[in-house]
């Protein structure tokens, strides 16, 4: 048996829906995070909870990437597939490398799931992967397992259902995984039920173990730690990580937090991990609408909260009037969108970032507030810690943008000292003098006073108001400065964060790729590849959108061509043109529900650099 | 220190309803019974929606919230979850309350956070001038109607009782005394206290209420709820209901004893059902009359006490971990230099 080297290799389980891949690629993201590897994995599920069974419809996958080099993506074609079942096969043959590995569940492939995949009568889809070059392995998980938990006592389906175990424990073996962490997983997990748990673990061993002595595989692969910079570290979902920077927050400015939320897809993880911390203090609602759950946010800033809600793109359109009342009232308050394919209901449980026009336009009036994005599921946190410290150091909505693919995906991520974050000032009113709520600071910022404080009495509402005393104003003079002055407030609080600047690549590029959110490990990947052939290329991209970082337009003149590749029709693309016109913008975009390949986003920069040495 | 006056919770804004709007009513007798209640006017929140009515909280020297249309509820919500010392007090419309945040106002009930709303109800809408609304009666002639209403009209009371309000009132904003009694009784219930106010729009629904309000009608026309008391009308009394099983009728004093009457119970859901169900014009012969005062009152938990009993609760069972531990999590490896 040969072991190879590897530095990186991306796995794909699939199964159907009730299969428990999710589960699966979830343990082997963990184990292989603790063997030292830098890691990023990719959760593809359905929208229906329980699609019909062996369907391609009701296909759940889980990409994982993982490396000894660092890992930006979760990975392109996959190296290895896992395929339960024949709808698997026939869902992710496609996005299997040439020649790759297809491990498949044989009881998967019988003449019903092969029927309730869609494939034609006679067609034989194994054989048909072989002729392709794929090398398929076929193993009956469905049998072994049932044999193996024989005197198990469970039933037979029970007994089949932990055959997830078995593909997780063959593919252990293949990537000289340690069993060590899933066994103690399972030992939490199934405490309380002591039959379940001793079938799992023995199924785990026997998947390990068929591939010790079945001599199936013509390879192992051996594939080293990567040199992560020295710390401590944990996996984290984006939208776990997110929770957790809004938590970090609250307590750093001495604040609660409430969080009123309106379960939505892909935003709900923000709110189940946010009621688990009632310990400490968090106080988190389910609200019966997303409107009442922006209004009981405001309701909450009024009352001296750090508020917060999340949604995802339809949700983000019944807040729209709720988010303009926050800003007429300038009060503290972070909204995020985990982003999802639209419009309407659109692709629920698929990724896109078209919702960036709603953010920082969709409102009635001039209604300007702060805008940015979470690049990657370790950015999460960092990038809600700011949110937050805007939010309440500049009175100032802040729309925090994720999407599907980073709030569900996961990364390694270092961790900090809660001592090392930076402790967050609102301006609060202390009672030093007659309160006049819209009396404003140098950075246009208004003083915080809230219900209780002694002789601080005063209404605010979403009527137009006298700078200074907030009392009802019709006056023209005074909206026209009161719209002047809430953008020049939203403005300045580019003077709070960095400067613009390149991460990576020449300062003086031919291509500059400038992005924001999710695509940044694709654009990444693909920017540092070329970097390494000596190409010109640089990567820039952007927290925050609105108002844009100082020092973009310098970094933007510096290049020849900049290109914006973004997942919707270039909605980053057409602010870009409108403010920096003798720019050279070309477009790159993505509409599929899907993120990314950094491929894609290679194959273009190539395109325009062969471009620009013919013009 | 001195006792609060109405004028500790008067502000320095010019009142702007149309002059004759019952709104000043009832603006009076809220700035007339605030002082009376205990808390100082920087304990007392406002918070209302859009529409006339929600004008209100511009005229109180209170804090004061002037939300967005039929969300006062949710706002009101999020601050008393936050902050469950403060009294907190909704103004609302029947187009802000019952129509665009009729959601909002049902979710308010059911959940029972302890604050008042105060629904004037005018059966109009006011601020656009004139369009009919859910309390419209059917077949009303306005600008959105020219034909007639073909909507059928809410029941207020109704409505909140099946929601399972905790605390259901009605009173008229040309009955100052009876309001304040109303106004007071809602702001001593523990839970929220819906009290629907008859509000004369003089301007776009004049006399809509006149049955009640109007000297020569109204002794026939209107009931007056006391508790432990038989329901008895009339200029001398002369009238009374009895239930027959589940059924109302009217009966004369004259054939009638006191004792045989429905004595009011604010606590029996079943007879509260039943009066808000009173609802017909009180027009012709064994027409009901429309009750007045606190038709039902229930003790229920309220929800912010759940709410910060199980934050108590949870904090005890695990005592604060530090911000380093939350942030590390359960499963950590390290990574050397």
């Amino acid at each position: 048996m040969e072991t190879t080297d590897l530095l990186q290799a991306t796995v794909l389980f699939a199964g159907d829906s009730g299969d428990g891949m999710q589960l699966t690629g979830f343990q082997f993201s963990n184990t292989t995070a603790f063997q030292g590897n830098d890691l990023s994995t990719f959760p593809d599920f359905p929208a229906e909870i329980r699609a019909p069974a062996g369907t391609v419809s009701g296909v759940s996958g889980f990409k994982i990437h993982f490396g000894s080099v660092e890992i930006h993506t979760p990975g392109g074609e996959a190296d290895t597939l896992v395929a339960m079942n024949a709808a698997a096969l026939k869902k992710y043959l496609e996005e299997v490398k040439p020649r790759g590995l297809v491990v498949v569940n044989r009881g998967g492939f019988d003449a019903k799931n092969l029927h309730l995949a869609g494939y034609d009568d006679g067609a034989q889809p194994l054989e048909e992967a072989k002729a392709r070059g794929f090398e398929v392995i076929e193993v009956d998980m469905s049998r072994m397992v049932r044999e193996a938990l024989l005197d198990s006592g469970l039933g037979t389906r029970e007994a089949e259902r932990s055959k997830n175990m078995f593909a997780l424990g063959l593919v252990y073996w293949l990537y000289q995984r340690d069993l060590a962490p899933s066994e103690r997983f399972l030992q939490q997990r199934f405490h309380s039920k002591p039959e379940v748990l001793q079938a799992n673990l023995k199924v785990l061993k026997a998947g390990y173990h068929y591939g010790e002595t079945a001599e199936i595989f013509n390879h192992r692969y051996h594939i080293g730690p990567a040199a992560l910079p020295a710390g401590r570290y944990r996996n984290i979902t984006g939208n776990e990580g997110l929770a957790l920077g809004l938590i970090a927050a609250a307590e750093k400015a001495g604040l609660r937090l409430f969080y009123a939320g309106y379960p939505i897809t892909p935003a709900s993880d923000i709110l189940h991990e946010l009621s688990k911390h009632k310990e400490r203090g968090v106080m988190s609602f389910q609200a019966e609408d997303e409107i009442a759950a922006v209004t009981a946010a405001i309701g909450a800033a009024f009352g001296g909260g750090l508020a917060v809600t999340a949604t995802s793109g339809p949700g983000m359109a019944l807040k729209t009037e709720g988010i303009g009342l926050a800003i007429m009232l300038e009060l503290p308050l972070v909204i995020v969108n985990v982003q999802r394919g639209g419009p309407s209901t659109g692709l629920p449980t698929k990724t896109e970032q078209s919702d960036l026009f709603q953010a920082v336009y969709g409102r009635n009036g001039e209604a300007p507030l702060v805008v940015m994005a979470a690049q990657s599921p370790r950015d999460c946190f960092d990038a809600a810690y700011q949110a937050c410290t805007l939010a309440l150091e500049h009175m100032v909505p802040v729309i925090l943008l994720s999407d599907g693919y980073i709030g569900n995906g996961a990364e390694p991520w270092k961790f900090p000292a809660a001592e090392a974050l930076r402790p967050i000032m609102p301006p609060l009113f202390h009672g030093d003098s007659t309160y006049r709520p819209y009396e404003r600071d140098e950075n246009h910022v208004r003083t915080w006073a809230w219900p209780g404080q002694e002789g601080a009495q005063h209404r605010i509402g979403g009527l137009e108001k006298q700078d200074g005393s907030g009392n009802v104003s019709y006056d023209a003079d005074n909206h026209q400065h009161m719209v002047r002055i809430r953008a020049a407030k939203v403005a300045r609080v580019a003077e709070s964060m960095p400067e613009a600047r390149i991460e990576l690549g020449s300062e003086q590029p031919d291509v500059l790729v400038v992005g924001w959110g999710s695509t940044h490990g694709a654009i990444r990947t693909a920017v540092q590849h070329l970097v390494e052939t000596g190409a010109p290329v640089a990567q820039l991209h952007l927290r925050l959108i609105h108002p844009f970082p100082r020092g973009l337009e310098t970094v933007l003149a510096r290049a020849k061509t900049v290109l914006v590749p973004e997942l919707n029709l270039g909605q980053l693309l057409e602010m870009l043109k409108a403010a920096y016109p003798s720019v050279d913008f070309r477009p790159l975009h993505k509409v599929k529900g899907q993120p990314f390949l950094a491929s894609e986003i290679e194959a273009r920069i190539t395109e325009l650099l062969t471009e620009l040495a013919h013009a | 220190m001195n006792p609060l006056t109405a004028q500790d919770f008067t502000s320095d804004q010019d009142v702007r309803w149309c002059p004759g709007c019952g709104d000043y009513s009832i603006l009076k007798q809220v700035q007339t019974i605030l002082p009376e209640l205990g808390r100082s006017p920087s304990e007392t929140v406002f918070v209302s929606g859009i529409g006339c009515s929600s004008r209100f909280p511009y005229y109180l020297n209170t804090y004061g919230l002037h939300g967005i249309h039929g969300r006062a509820t949710s706002i009101a919500s999020g601050l008393k979850m936050l902050r469950p010392e403060l009294s907190v007090w909704v103004i609302t419309g029947d187009g802000d309350g019952l129509s665009i945040g009729g959601n909002q106002l049902i979710h308010l009930l059911r959940r029972n956070l302890d604050l008042q709303i105060l629904l004037f109800n005018n059966e109009i809408y006011g601020l656009t001038k004139g369009q009919f609304s859910p309390t419209s009666e059917m077949g009303k002639h306005t600008k959105s109607s020219p034909w007639g209403s073909i909507d059928h009209p809410f029941n207020p009371l109704a409505l909140a009782l099946g929601a399972d309000a905790t605390f259901v009132a009605r009173g008229l904003d040309r009955d100052p005394v009876h309001l304040r009694g109303v106004l007071k009784a809602a702001a001593a219930h523990r839970g929220s206290s819906l009290v629907e106010i008859y509000q004369n729009c003089n301007v776009f629904n004049d006399g809509a209420f006149e049955p009640y309000s109007d000297k020569k009608q109204r002794d026939l026309s209107r009931l007056m709820l006391e508790t432990g008391q038989p329901l008895r009308y009339g200029a001398e009394g002369e009238w009374g209901i009895a239930l027959d099983g589940l059924q109302p009728k009217v009966v004369s004093m004259a054939e009638y004893s006191p004792d045989d009457l429905w004595i009011h119970q604010p606590e029996d859901r079943t007879k509260a059902w039943i009066l808000s169900r009173f609802f017909d014009e009180p027009i012709g012969e064994n027409a009901l009359p429309r009750p007045f005062g606190v038709l039902y009152a229930e003790n229920r938990a309220i929800y912010e006490d759940l709410l910060h009993q199980q934050l108590r609760t949870a904090h005890e069972a695990s005592p604060k971990h530090s911000l380093d531990a939350l942030l590390a999590g359960n499963n950590t490896w390290s990574i050397e230099s």
